[in-house]
């Protein structure tokens, strides 16, 4: 999933010391299950920027909504009634979210309540961790279902460089070697043969090197006429 | 001869080599830089110019390389995939062999974040072992990563280095044997304070006849003071500083740390000569270049014998 993080209040703040109204959306999916964009951080958010405005007499309304999901056109055109009284969108969706109202709601300024950090998971209770790149081009069954580019911070493709040391990284210990991950992993499938082999350079044009990226499935496409 | 740098004909005509290390400076001050290798000139047959190293802005490794060359010094050039992609890599090698350069050790790199740099983005489109058979082929193939044809072929010895200190240790061999199969030359090792584990890694390296397809120059760095001896201990990963030998430098009284240091450092060469498969010594005095020629002559290495 899409993982977030709330931006400090005083950026928030910032952000929107122009408006009176303000429209705030939530989003019910990825940044709901990672605790920073759902219907309980809209309003603890609300509450919070409201209470800071008026710290500097200033009164603002804010409208609450949480979607279903901020990135489908069809959950968040019946947001269309709200933005007819507001002045700006305050969203806590993710990136895709956010972008999405901007580009349904064109004479309406949309603000980014969140950073959107990575494709995680939630590692244990009040953690969570990068997993993915999305390269475009997977290559997890060469490594053991541990991927090199996101879990090694120099994406090397013929690891382990040689700041890997206790399973560390050498760049904090708070990181793992994801190096060391594939080593211990290949060996308990006892593949460790396979790490022998040079892994040729990648071809990053599938990632974002190529420039933005979309998927086209013929198929599916509906021609317009 | 691949290359036909004085590194690579000492190496092929079974001398026992050794290279020294210089960083550029922090600046366009190229009087630091003939200074640090004025001290090496005569004492090694190559000296390695250090591309950035710990992500600290200095002058460029191949600037650097030809301004050693010039004072006829034979330069090692560094080469990390943290800031450059392969289109670069490839440019600045043909650059670089334009000017003379012979020798290319092959780095992934420290991460940006430890330098004076950390918001910096880094690239590693390549890492150490593909930037190696990169080389190879610009070298033996006469093409680009592309697949065009050069016009020109970049003559380059080829290195790595090793460290048989990180981790997983039973890896470590294993990692040497790709970057032998993506076509290295010369290997150096990481600094080496515990013989006794460089001895077993060189053991495993032989087991798999490792030695006798790349030429193996071991790494030794003397020690200044306990301090330095600690902060490597603590601070940087992959290192292996056993206790003993900062008790050792501990326990002459801090008047005569360097002595001790420079002591530990002969010894240790001493000690690396007489194992089977190395080839040389990589001697990396850091900021403290002038020593080199005592270390060298106390190993008895010198002089340092002619390529003709």
């Amino acid at each position: 999933m899409i993982v977030a993080e709330r931006k400090p209040l005083d950026e928030i703040k910032e952000m929107t010391k122009e408006y009176n109204k303000i429209l705030m959306v939530g989003c019910a999916t990825c940044v709901t299950v990672c605790m920073a964009g759902g219907e309980k951080e809209v309003g603890i958010l609300a509450t919070a920027l409201k209470m800071a405005h008026k710290m500097q007499k200033k009164d603002i309304d804010i409208k609450e909504v949480t979607v279903e999901r901020q990135c489908e056109w069809e959950f968040i055109e019946p947001l269309k009634e709200n933005m007819k009284n507001c002045e700006a969108i305050v969203s806590l969706g993710c990136g895709a979210g956010v972008q999405t109202i901007a580009e349904m709601y064109k004479d309406k300024e949309v603000l980014p309540a969140l950073n959107t950090k990575f494709i995680g998971i939630p590692q244990e209770q009040g953690i969570w961790m990068e997993k993915c790149l999305a390269c475009g081009d997977c290559k997890l069954g060469e490594f053991g279902g541990i991927c090199p580019i996101a879990r090694c911070s120099k994406s090397i493709l013929n690891g382990p460089c040689g700041g890997s040391s206790k399973g560390k990284c050498e760049i904090n210990q708070e990181i793992d070697c994801g190096w060391q991950l594939i080593y211990d992993r290949m060996k308990t499938l006892n593949k460790l043969h396979l790490l022998e082999e040079v892994a040729s350079p990648k071809n990053w044009s599938t990632s974002r090197d190529g420039g933005p990226r979309k998927v086209v499935r013929e198929d599916m496409v509906i021609d317009k006429v | 001869m691949k290359a036909g740098s004085n590194l690579e004909k000492l190496l092929s005509k079974g001398e026992f080599v050794v290279t020294g290390e210089c960083g550029p400076p922090k600046g366009t001050d190229v009087e630091i830089l003939k200074r640090k290798a004025g001290y090496l000139k005569g004492n090694v047959d190559s000296v390695n110019i250090t591309d950035n190293q710990t992500s600290i802005v200095r002058m460029s490794s191949i600037a650097a390389c030809k301004i050693i060359k010039d004072m006829g010094i034979e330069p090692n050039m560094q080469m990390v995939t943290r800031d450059r992609n392969r289109i670069a890599i490839q440019s600045d090698i043909f650059g670089a062999s334009a000017l003379g350069i012979k020798n290319i050790l092959c780095l992934t790199g420290d991460h940006q974040s430890f330098g004076n740099h950390p918001t910096s983005k880094n690239v590693f489109d390549l890492d150490s072992i593909q930037l190696i058979q990169t080389v190879k082929m610009m070298r033996d193939e006469g093409k680009v990563l592309g697949g065009d044809e050069i016009t020109g072929i970049p003559e380059m010895f080829i290195g790595a280095a090793v460290n048989p200190f990180a981790d997983p240790f039973e890896f470590r061999v294993t990692r040497l044997a790709k970057k032998i199969k993506a076509g290295v030359d010369f290997v150096q090792t990481q600094c080496i304070y515990n013989l006794d584990k460089f001895e077993k890694w060189m053991e495993m390296v032989r087991d798999r006849g490792l030695h006798e397809k790349v030429y193996i120059l071991a790494g030794v760095t003397p020690i200044k003071s306990v301090g330095m001896a600690r902060y490597m201990q603590k601070n940087v990963a992959g290192m292996d500083v056993p206790e003993s030998v900062i008790e050792r430098i501990k326990g002459v009284g801090k008047e005569k740390c360097k002595e001790e240091g420079i002591k530990i450092c002969v010894e240790s060469i001493q000690r690396l000569k007489k194992i089977k498969g190395i080839a040389g010594i990589h001697l990396m005095a850091i900021e403290w270049e002038e020593i080199v020629g005592e270390i060298v002559k106390s190993a008895g290495l010198l002089p340092r014998p002619s390529v003709n």
